[in-house]
């Protein structure tokens, strides 16, 4: 009787399991064919850029085929690394970034610790405004900005405009918003129990801050300073607006402002340098890829 | 170690009020389980004890000093958290020395202290690992130690088994007793288990809606509890509460249950309840261990009455029987070998030394 039972359920399972396993090949057909789709969409810009960076100026302007180099050579790349010019731009991006992403830090980690943990008057509705400064664009506010700093010039004589340095006090009203908001999830995220017991374990604030919070949320903090670097090192707009100069340029502008003269692109150097530029954050961020997809995810499973 | 007193001690959240007055005097070296439903007050009574919570009125005395305004650091208390609490990022040692290390104590002393505390629980081969790598069990141990190691005036526990299973849970009860054999510090244990409540405390303090319903030895509560509400919370299966009423039958006191069931009250009963007005709405509250099979012969004061069984639940050591009484659902105890069927119908016994009576408006046990 048993046997009899055996032999009808087996071929069942079989079946289901058959037919399981066929939909699930379907579905890996259809999200390889989409990755590719996006890896082609998303990869071709790059690699236009490196083979057009590996080309003359003659070759470039050429009408042969755009996608091939026939007559590979760096001149652009060791045109590039020797400009001073160029290492001053990448000097100031790294300066910049630094700054903006250690000032960032030292802001918003103890901010988001504040708005998450210490109940007071108004700091749900703090948390809530401060990622709200975050969706005013930033075309929005250069013009506002710039009168700021130009009335901060005629009062006290400190000149910030055209200074690399201004833009450490102008990124941060980028940063600042999102990292806070981004930390507020992570440090919301971590039993309230395991502060309490810090606490009656004789931790002060900033003890519990600094030896757990800080430890703890560590994939959180990652994430965020990766996003602080990006921002800094990527913006455009503001410091085209405040730095002229070319000794205070960062590198997207300065490469767009010395290497378009009138309407002459030196399309190889632009894209040796844009190449260049894309380097750092690429570098990071392959480093530091477990720990950025562990900080934007953790928040999503433990609600 | 100290002693702990709570005076008057007020919680209001906005216009809720969640303790209500408690007055409450720990002594040295003793073992107090505050238990009741969730929604109580006793976690927050905790709390306040801990310094985690602000009181809205009252005193809070630890070792004679009051403590109100002091922080939770400085109260020295240790507490054991429901679900551990333990810091992820530092080892089993770590996380023991924790407090240790901020007040800045000498390594040597530390690493006595851990050893020793890792020792008491059993827990020395896993002083190295991460709470992770650890078991449900294992963690509530370094739980355990990590205040252990501080030597504090006052244990705290909050619900502290309640993430456990159940074989895991009788097991970490016994370790908690033994510890304290061991330490002797004293402790304020919460839980809304009454099993645990009774085996671990040397008083258990019974709480309802932010108030003290009854204070006592587990034995205390037990066979004199004061309240309905105690009487029904302590014991398990619950106590049964059946409507009756008292008359006088030829110059006896009887006990009335239904128009069929009327029973005779022995002598030391009858001459506490004698005084009761025979109008009075009262209910019988009998425990389900004082209803059992009917034998032939039986005690004074046991009293037999025949039923019908709705349900039964064989237990293996003892079945437990079901019926009713005018609608009013009983539950009964009887020996597996009584022969209690679903359906059936049964001569019972009621042991009536063991009664008592509540007040049906007020539920107080007269």
């Amino acid at each position: 009787m048993s046997s009899v039972t055996i032999d009808k359920a087996a071929p069942t399972r079989t079946v289901k399991y058959g037919s399981m396993s066929r939909d699930r090949k379907w579905a890996l057909r259809w999200s390889y064919f989409f990755l590719t789709l996006f890896a082609i969409f998303s990869l071709l810009p790059p690699i236009y850029m490196l083979v057009t960076s590996l080309k003359s100026s003659a070759e470039i302007s050429a009408a042969t085929n755009p996608w091939w180099v026939f007559h590979p050579t760096l001149e652009n790349y060791i045109g590039l690394l020797t400009s001073n010019q160029f290492l001053r731009f990448f000097w100031n991006s790294a300066l910049v970034s630094i700054f903006v992403v250690t000032i960032t830090m030292l802001i918003s980690v103890p901010a988001a610790f504040a708005l998450a943990r210490m109940r007071f008057w108004g700091s749900a509705t703090l948390a809530t405004g401060v990622f709200l400064t975050y969706l005013i664009p930033d075309s929005l506010l250069f013009i506002p900005l710039f009168k700021v700093f130009a009335l901060f010039g005629d009062w006290t004589g400190i000149q910030l405009i055209n200074r690399w340095y201004v833009l450490l006090f102008i990124y941060p009203t980028l940063t600042v918003p999102f990292c806070t908001w981004i930390m507020i999830g992570y440090f919301a995220s971590i039993p309230k129990e395991l502060d309490e017991a810090a606490i009656i374990d004789g931790a002060s604030w900033f003890q519990t801050l600094t030896r757990i919070f800080i430890p703890v949320a560590l994939p959180g903090l990652i994430a965020a300073t990766i996003f602080a670097f990006t921002v800094s090192w990527a913006q455009f707009l503001y410091p085209l607006v405040f730095t002229t100069s070319t000794d205070q340029l960062v590198l997207p502008v300065g490469i767009i402002t010395t290497l378009i003269k009138g309407d002459v692109f030196n399309w190889g150097q632009i894209m040796t340098g844009a190449l260049l530029g894309a380097a750092p954050p690429l570098i990071i961020y392959a480093f530091l890829m477990d720990y950025y997809i562990a900080g934007l995810t953790a928040g999503a499973t433990k609600g | 170690m100290a002693d702990v007193a709570l005076r008057k001690v007020v919680k209001r959240y906005d216009d809720v009020e969640a303790v209500r007055g408690i007055d409450l005097d720990i002594a040295d070296h003793e073992f107090i389980v505050l238990v009741g439903p969730s929604g109580c007050g006793k976690s927050t009574t905790l709390r306040m004890i801990a310094g985690l919570e602000d009181i809205s009125d009252g005193d809070i005395m630890i070792g004679g000093d009051v403590v109100n305004d002091v922080p939770p650091k400085d109260r020295d208390i240790a507490m054991v958290f429901q679900n551990y609490a333990l810091y992820p990022h530092m080892t089993v040692a770590e996380n023991m020395s924790f407090g240790l290390r901020l007040k800045h104590y000498p390594k040597a002393e530390i690493k006595a202290r851990v050893t020793e505390a890792a020792r008491l629980l059993d827990i020395t081969d896993l002083i190295d690992r991460k709470p992770k790598q650890l078991s449900g069990g294992q963690r509530q141990r370094v739980a355990m130690g990590r205040a252990i190691v501080r030597n504090p005036k006052v244990f705290l526990f909050d619900e502290p088994l309640s993430n456990l299973d159940a074989k895991l849970r009788v097991q970490m009860r016994i370790e908690i007793k033994k510890v304290h054999q061991k330490v002797r510090t004293t402790t304020v244990y919460v839980t809304h288990d009454q099993v645990e409540a009774m085996t671990l405390a040397d008083r258990v303090v019974v709480m309802n809606k932010g108030k003290i319903e009854q204070i006592g030895t587990p034995n205390e509560l037990y066979h004199k509890p004061a309240t309905r509400f105690v009487a029904g919370f302590i014991g398990s299966p619950a106590m049964n509460f059946i409507p009756c009423r008292l008359e006088d039958v030829g110059g006896t006191l009887q006990i009335r249950l239904t128009d069929r069931i009327a029973f005779a009250l022995p002598p030391a009963r009858a001459a506490r309840y004698n005084a009761l007005p025979r109008t009075e709405k009262l209910l019988l509250g009998i425990r389900p261990e004082h209803l059992t099979e009917s034998h032939a012969h039986h005690g004074p004061g046991v009293e037999s009455f025949d039923t019908v069984l709705d349900v039964t639940e064989p237990m293996g050591m003892e079945t437990l029987v079901y019926f009713g009484l005018d609608g009013t659902p009983v539950c009964g105890r009887v020996d597996p070998n009584a022969g209690a069927t679903d359906g059936a119908p049964m001569r019972l016994a009621m042991d009536l030394n063991n009664m008592h009576l509540l007040n049906e408006a007020t539920g107080v046990v007269l």
